[in-house]
């Protein structure tokens, strides 16, 4: 009896620690997370359904929501192309140079979007290093769609190769490999054995880079202009209202961005929960 | 086919993963690579199936250069060590995958391949398990998925990596028989790769050894086991116990045991010997040279039993291996004292503490055969 006893007060400080661990994590996704999401829609409804349709459908608005769908069907598709590619030459070859390819990927993690931003100002830009050559020939890329393109693509350019190289590193290349002597050309490789095998961490990592493609503010903004109605995508739009104290436009857009947001984290969590078996099979040691 | 493989070296950052290698495939046969690992014959097997290539040497296939042709258009059949299984493939496309990827003028009909996938399944006992996924099979399952898939494109040689590494000792040995019963059916060029000189030997018609990029030495089991060509060969085949013989005057002798004879006619002062384990006779009658050793220990390993001898003479501990009902019909205890003597030896002359001279090797046995 006294063993049980014994044994039944030595958990106790254990499961003390668990709940506490459980409250800590809540207390900060509350405070951190959701208290501010919902101050979102709070204050964008704050006046009621009625200005907030309004704040939404201005010109400008719709104008704003327009850009940041467009730079990111380029710049999302682009990445792909970029991440596997990146993804490939790190995890199947061996070269000289690969571990500073590597560090090149992360980058812009490590950078501040600002300066991202101020680098093309410097290529591109009227007194930059090809600006007087592209105005000359008639192109605009700073303070115009292109330079908005550009300064999001450097920006996510790690999403979708970060997603990848892990996963491609772990399953090897032996299956390919077993392809490739079965008799599969090179794209019969890449499209009947590579893909499927990565197609779920390529979801992830498109999910991702379009969230960011969309939300950036920083780089963006360096390279905007801010000139409503031509480059100012959402975030940027948001900022604006808000220093021009509409506070219910400016949150009305960011509830729209939020909500992109949600519906990335409702997708992602909807293909776990129904492909959840596969997924797993799909992960390194599952096989 | 005859595949010719001549002076073929490939080297990586960090080592020469094929140093010379020299070697000819003939049609029909079972071949081993055998060796311990980086020894090279992976490589070996990854440049035969178009994975890899040499820096120097040539392939040829009937005379024609094999290195030109990629590994798709070699039409080879290869089994990874790890299987390499499509994963997000049932069973069933799995093996139809080769047919499947052909250019449409080559591609059989859907009927054709769906008949050869099930007869190829019917063949690897695993009929019922067509619609399964390979995360769904065990692992001697899933290695017959992997056969049945190199076997479907209906190859001109199988390629196989360590075929049974990744199996309990159990499933080894049943796949293994079953192997060699498939391959004497399709009459199929065979390599293998295999560090396990077991598998090597009972399986094959002829083993390569190789060690560190080399091949040691070429031939049947019964060669390879019985006249190892260097002393690599000696003691990564099979058990063997090692010594040294000094030359005494004009004799060799180790410890006041003396092979008769002298083929080198005394051009070396020093040998090492190979002696196997069964090739050790435990009670040499007093008339002939022998050492006199302790039975130290006896381990029964089923049929066999292991002695463990302990010679004074050489200062180290010998092993002998007998049938284990031998042990009782001799009175055989621990700590007895027994005469043992060679019964045949592998010598290879030695100047001072150098290299060995492998081309000068004395494969010795006793002159008059004494039952043991």
């Amino acid at each position: 009896m006294s063993g049980r006893k014994r044994s039944r007060s030595a958990r106790w400080p254990r499961r003390l620690a668990h709940v506490a661990l459980i409250l800590l994590a809540l207390a900060f996704l509350v405070a951190f997370l959701l208290l501010p999401l919902a101050t979102v829609f709070a204050e964008a409804f704050r006046e009621g359904l009625t200005p907030y349709l309004e704040a939404i459908r201005q010109p400008e608005a719709r104008s704003a929501i327009r850009l940041t769908l467009l730079v990111a069907v380029i710049a999302v598709p682009l990445n792909v192309v970029f991440g596997i590619a990146a993804a490939w030459a790190m995890t199947r070859f061996e070269f000289r140079g690969k571990t500073l390819l590597g560090a090149f990927i992360d980058l812009p993690f490590s950078v501040s979007p600002v300066i991202s931003g101020l680098v093309y100002v410097l290529l591109f830009g009227a007194q930059g290093w090809f600006g007087p050559w592209m105005e000359a020939h008639g192109i605009k890329v700073i303070y115009a769609v292109p330079g908005l393109v550009l300064a999001t693509i450097f920006i996510t350019l790690p999403f979708v190769a970060r997603e990848l190289i892990p996963l491609m590193e772990a399953q090897g290349s032996e299956e390919e490999e077993a392809a490739r002597v079965l008799g599969a050309s090179g794209w019969q490789m890449f499209f009947r054995v590579t893909l499927p095998n990565i197609r779920w961490a390529l979801l992830y990592g498109v999910l991702l880079c379009n969230a960011r493609a969309m939300g950036e503010f920083g780089a963006v903004s360096v390279v905007s202009g801010h000139i409503r109605g031509l480059t100012t995508t959402m975030p940027l739009e948001v900022e604006m209202r808000y220093n021009e104290y509409d506070y219910v436009g400016a949150f009305a857009v960011a509830s729209l961005l939020a909500l992109l947001a949600l519906l990335t984290l409702a997708v992602k969590t909807l293909l776990e929960w129904r492909y959840g078996d596969e997924i797993a099979a799909h992960a390194p040691g599952g096989h | 086919m005859t595949l010719e493989l001549s002076h073929l070296n490939r080297r990586f950052a960090e080592y020469q993963a094929l140093d010379d290698v020299s070697l000819s495939i003939a049609p029909g046969e079972f071949l081993a690579l055998l060796g311990p690992s980086g020894s090279g014959k992976t490589t070996l097997l990854r440049i035969l199936a178009g994975l890899d290539y040499p820096d120097t040497g040539s392939v040829l296939k009937d005379g024609k250069d094999f290195l030109a042709t990629t590994a798709r258009e070699r039409n080879i059949g290869m089994v990874f060590q790890h299987y390499a299984l499509f994963r997000h493939l049932t069973v069933l496309e799995n093996i139809a995958f080769g047919l499947r990827v052909r250019p449409w003028r080559k591609r059989p009909s859907r009927a054709v391949i769906r008949e050869r996938v099930e007869r190829l399944l019917k063949r690897v006992q695993l009929d019922d398990l067509g619609r399964r996924y390979p995360a769904q099979l065990s692992g001697g399952q899933r290695q017959r998925v992997a056969l049945a898939r190199a076997l479907a494109v209906e190859p001109d040689m199988l390629l196989l990596d360590e075929p049974f590494g990744a199996l309990d000792a159990q499933v080894r040995v049943t796949l293994r028989r079953w192997l060699r019963e498939l391959h004497e059916e399709l009459e199929l060029t065979t390599v293998f790769v295999t560090h396990d000189q077991e598998e090597a030997l009972e399986l094959a018609d002829r083993v390569a050894v190789m060690n560190n990029g080399r091949v040691e030495q070429v031939g049947s089991p019964e060669v390879i086991y019985q006249q190892p060509a260097t002393p690599f060969v000696c003691e990564f085949i099979g058990k063997v116990n090692r010594f040294l013989v000094r030359r005494n005057g004009d004799r060799l002798s180790a410890g006041g045991w003396m092979p008769d004879g002298d083929p080198w006619q005394g051009r070396f002062t020093e040998a090492v010997a190979y002696v196997r384990p069964e090739q050790l006779r435990l009670a040499v009658p007093s008339s002939q040279p022998a050492w006199e050793a302790k039975l130290r220990h006896i381990y029964l390993a089923g049929s066999v039993a292991h002695l463990e001898l302990h010679v004074d003479a050489l200062d180290q501990t010998l092993e002998a291996d007998i049938a284990s009902e031998d042990l009782s019909r001799r009175g055989l205890h621990a700590g007895m004292e027994l005469r043992v003597a060679p019964r045949s030896a592998v010598l290879f002359p030695r100047e001072g503490q150098g290299a060995t001279l492998n081309q000068e090797r004395w494969i010795w046995h006793a002159r008059s055969p004494v039952p043991a």
